[in-house]
């Protein structure tokens, strides 16, 4: 991809973007391939998974053998720069609460590293407020997003199974892959006692779909970007492709400072800090699209004060960082008895479960209002930093080629443990969806600001009963599949009230949503059904802030099936002249 | 790891991802050799990271005298055996002098466990560890290797071997001779057709019809 520089005389853009993700990157792609001209700007560095990837790389090739540092908290192979922290990028929490917050600094921004889980929101996502009466409907409803998830699938690539779920929509899938053997015996278990498990829908090629992707050739490295492309990012499958239609300027290392309006408070451009250089530029267009993440982006309107804006860019409502909320989280793992000693074969599989469970019970007859799914992992894995960890508080427990041993140990036997051991990990995780509440939301820090001098955001986001009754819900679901599977239980067996059922704090599962909300009310939310602001016409949110809630689904394939359908409104509103 | 040396295994490996992907164009020795002396275009890796790795490896933290407990200790906890070496011949003492800066949380307890395994054994035998002969050092590790029975003021040599089982066990598995040790078969292109027969017929599972009809077969290729 080129390199090139902006000064502030600079061309002036149809349409200028901030954030290169998900939503950036298909914003991107449906306006330049529509013949506009395009300027991204990413606050990180240029990124491409086929010269950058770790992909292949062994364990030892890693100083570190994979172990996570704060630039790769998920490891050293890990495909995403930064995460928990960045140096002299901090934010700041409210006493009393909780809120991590996952920032990545890269063209493709998060896409390069996530877990491809590519669901569908369905009928009643949109319409939560109807059924339990919290929270509040979408403006839009499952029918007007369908035609774009079509899209989406059909563009990017998913795989998975029409099921005939009323909320778990049947999509345009590619074949699933065989579940591995760990997953047969979850699903075997769970299914005995009524839990679904179904083959999960992974942006992942298990077939070609086009000559600039390959298909996926079974690595389990998605989470290191994939050099083939065979699994979605949003720099291989849409910045790249933008870029090559010659309408896509893409400015790295650039920080948004603030969104620019003029005298009759529309957007004009966006300003920001060159993160090389600590020189500030603007870039002019004629419509701004934000895509920063759902904090950015309503950091980012936050801090765009004008004498026409004077709480903020598109914040008359004063809803701009409020309704902020994250999937819920908790987990458990443990070992198969059955699996230890077992037959060696590569079952890498894709980078991923390869079933899951879609929500399934009636939220009615609980004692928490929204759903969750659960996602499984287990198996003869990669070995990685941590493996092996902990082996005194399992090898007393279990039988070692059918004797019981002392826990701890050393020497030829403890080694012959670990091989007798390797494999048999099982583990789960449930992915619910949190109440979006006005009073969990971030704000501009009046006291702190990063190293561009750009003020932070301070959160003040905790968890409700409601979710932590779903947490102990999943804990007690897991515990029975365990039970089922003839697992023994090796960490989270012990969750409890004392740890709100080992509920994740929020932030953590990485699903930031309802910063920058849509509805049909200008008083109660900041943007319209199109995603473009009520207060200023040619500004638009395209990334998780725009969600009004956020299911129990990772939100990716609604952020650019709903970034998809806000890009096209532009190119017809433009056609318009109504922009 | 000696730094050069590092640098040597990321290119080659890189090398060996453009052959098995055929995506990245063919390199030559003269590519690996010029990519060797520019490490600051290493591909993947932030400014930050480079640095923060260069400090690290710029430093020792061990004196000799714990590394060569270290080495002594993890030999213990894994030996030569008839599959595979030792943890010495697998590189796992300087695994552990590299993690403990990577992760400084590490450091005080090993240093603090070194020391105590050592005044334990002048009290003992009025010898370091390293230099007390083989029966006077099992002796020690059988007092402190199992968590369960180990005498109660023996707890902080307990917590001392475990984390040293610990680093030892990763350190070894995640080395060249402990995957291949391990068995794991992973880590090059394939085509996941599912479970071997032989497998599922073991665990008594099959697939489903289903399963068999709407999951990806590439049974037409070999």
């Amino acid at each position: 991809m080129k390199d090139f520089q902006v000064k502030k005389e600079a061309k002036k853009y149809d349409a200028v973007i901030v954030g290169s993700g998900a939503g950036g990157g298909m914003a991107a792609y449906v306006l330049a391939k529509a013949g506009l001209k395009v300027c991204m700007l990413e606050a990180g560095a240029m990124y491409d998974p086929a010269t950058d990837s770790a992909q292949l790389k062994n364990p030892w090739e890693s100083p570190r053998r994979g172990a996570s540092t704060k630039f790769r908290p998920f490891g050293d192979f890990d495909g995403c720069y930064w995460g928990w922290e960045i140096d002299g990028e901090p934010y700041t929490k409210a006493e009393g609460t909780e809120w991590d917050w996952w920032r990545a600094r890269m063209l493709g921004g998060r896409t390069n590293h996530w877990g491809r889980i590519s669901l569908r929101f369905g009928p009643k996502d949109f319409k939560h407020k109807s059924i339990d009466g919290l929270g509040e409907d979408w403006p839009i409803g499952y029918e007007d997003v369908k035609p774009y998830y079509d899209r989406v699938d059909r563009l990017i690539g998913v795989f998975g199974t029409n099921e005939g779920l009323e909320d778990e929509p049947d999509g345009v899938f590619l074949p699933p892959p065989l579940p591995r053997l760990h997953e047969l015996m979850i699903k075997k278990a769970a299914t005995g006692i009524g839990i679904p498990v179904i083959p999960s829908r992974l942006s992942v090629l298990t077939k070609k779909i086009n000559d600039e992707r390959g298909q996926c050739f079974y690595c389990a490295q998605c989470g290191r970007s994939c050099k083939a492309y065979a699994d979605f990012s949003s720099s291989s499958c849409l910045v790249k492709p933008a870029v090559e239609t010659g309408n896509l300027d893409v400015i790295p290392h650039a920080m948004a400072r603030e969104v620019i309006t003029n005298s009759e408070g529309l957007a004009t451009g966006v300003s920001y800090v060159d993160t090389l250089d600590m020189q500030d530029y603007q870039v002019d267009g004629r419509v701004v699209i934000l895509a920063a993440s759902a904090c950015e982006s309503a950091r980012l309107l936050l801090n765009s004060v004008s004498r026409r804006h004077p709480n903020g860019l598109a914040n008359s409502s004063d809803v701009v960082g409020k309704y902020l909320h994250d999937s819920t989280g908790a987990a458990m793992g443990g070992v198969l008895p059955h699996l230890m000693g077992r037959k060696r074969y590569n079952e890498d599989g894709v980078g991923g479960m390869h079933v899951y469970t879609p929500w399934w019970l009636d939220n009615k007859k609980l004692d928490f209002p929204r759903g969750y799914h659960i996602e499984y992992w287990g198996g003869m894995q990669q070995p990685a930093y941590g493996f092996g960890w902990g082996i005194e508080n399992l090898n007393g427990k279990m039988q070692v080629h059918g004797k019981t041993k002392e826990a701890g140990g050393y020497g030829k036997s403890l080694k012959d443990d670990y091989r007798f051991m390797y494999g048999a990990g099982v583990g789960m995780a449930g992915r619910g969806e949190a109440i979006a509440f006005e009073h969990n939301y971030c704000e501009i820090d009046p006291n702190v600001v990063d190293k561009y001098g750009i003020p932070v955001l301070r959160f003040n986001v905790k968890h409700s009963d409601y979710e932590i009754n779903q947490a102990k819900h999943m804990n007690e679901t897991f515990k029975e599949i365990m039970h089922e599977m003839g697992a023994v239980i090796t960490w989270g067996g012990d969750n409890g009230p004392h740890n709100k059922w080992g509920l994740e704090n929020p932030g953590k599962i990485i699903h930031e949503a309802g910063t920058v909300r849509m509805g049909n009310d200008p008083k109660r939310s900041a943007l319209n059904k199109w995603s473009q602001a009520h207060d200023c016409k040619n500004l638009f949110c395209v990334d998780g802030g725009q969600f009004v809630s956020q299911a129990d689904k990772n939100i990716t394939w609604t952020i650019m099936a709903l970034s998809m359908r806000a890009s096209e409104y532009i190119v017809d509103q433009m056609k318009k002249q109504n922009l | 790891m000696d730094r050069r040396e590092s640098f040597k295994a990321i290119v080659l490996g890189a090398v060996s991802s453009a052959i098995l992907l055929e995506s990245c164009g063919t390199k030559t020795e003269e590519n690996v050799a010029e990519v060797i002396e520019t490490p600051a275009g290493e591909p993947g890796r932030m400014p930050e990271e480079v640095a923060h790795q260069e400090a690290v490896s710029s430093k020792t933290f061990f004196a000799e005298h714990e590394m060569a407990t270290i080495t002594l200790l993890a030999n213990i906890i894994i030996p030569a055996d008839e599959k595979s070496g030792n943890a010495e011949e697998a590189g796992v003492p300087e695994f552990i002098e590299f993690i403990v800066k990577d992760k400084p949380e590490f450091q005080t307890p090993m240093r603090s466990g070194l020391k105590w395994l050592d005044i334990e054994c002048l009290n003992r035998f009025e010898k370091a560890f390293k230099d007390c002969d083989e029966k006077q050092q099992m002796q020690v590790v059988d007092a402190i290797a199992y968590p369960q029975k180990a005498a109660p003021e023996m707890k902080k040599g307990v917590a001392f071997f475990s984390l040293m089982r610990n680093l030892t066990a990763t350190g070894f598995f995640t080395s060249e001779m402990g995957v291949k040790d391990l068995g794991y078969e992973g880590n090059r292109p394939n085509l996941w057709k599912g479970v071997p027969d032989e497998v599922l017929k073991e665990y008594n599972l099959a697939y489903t019809e289903k399963e068999l009809r709407e999951c990806v077969r590439y049974d037409d290729l070999a």
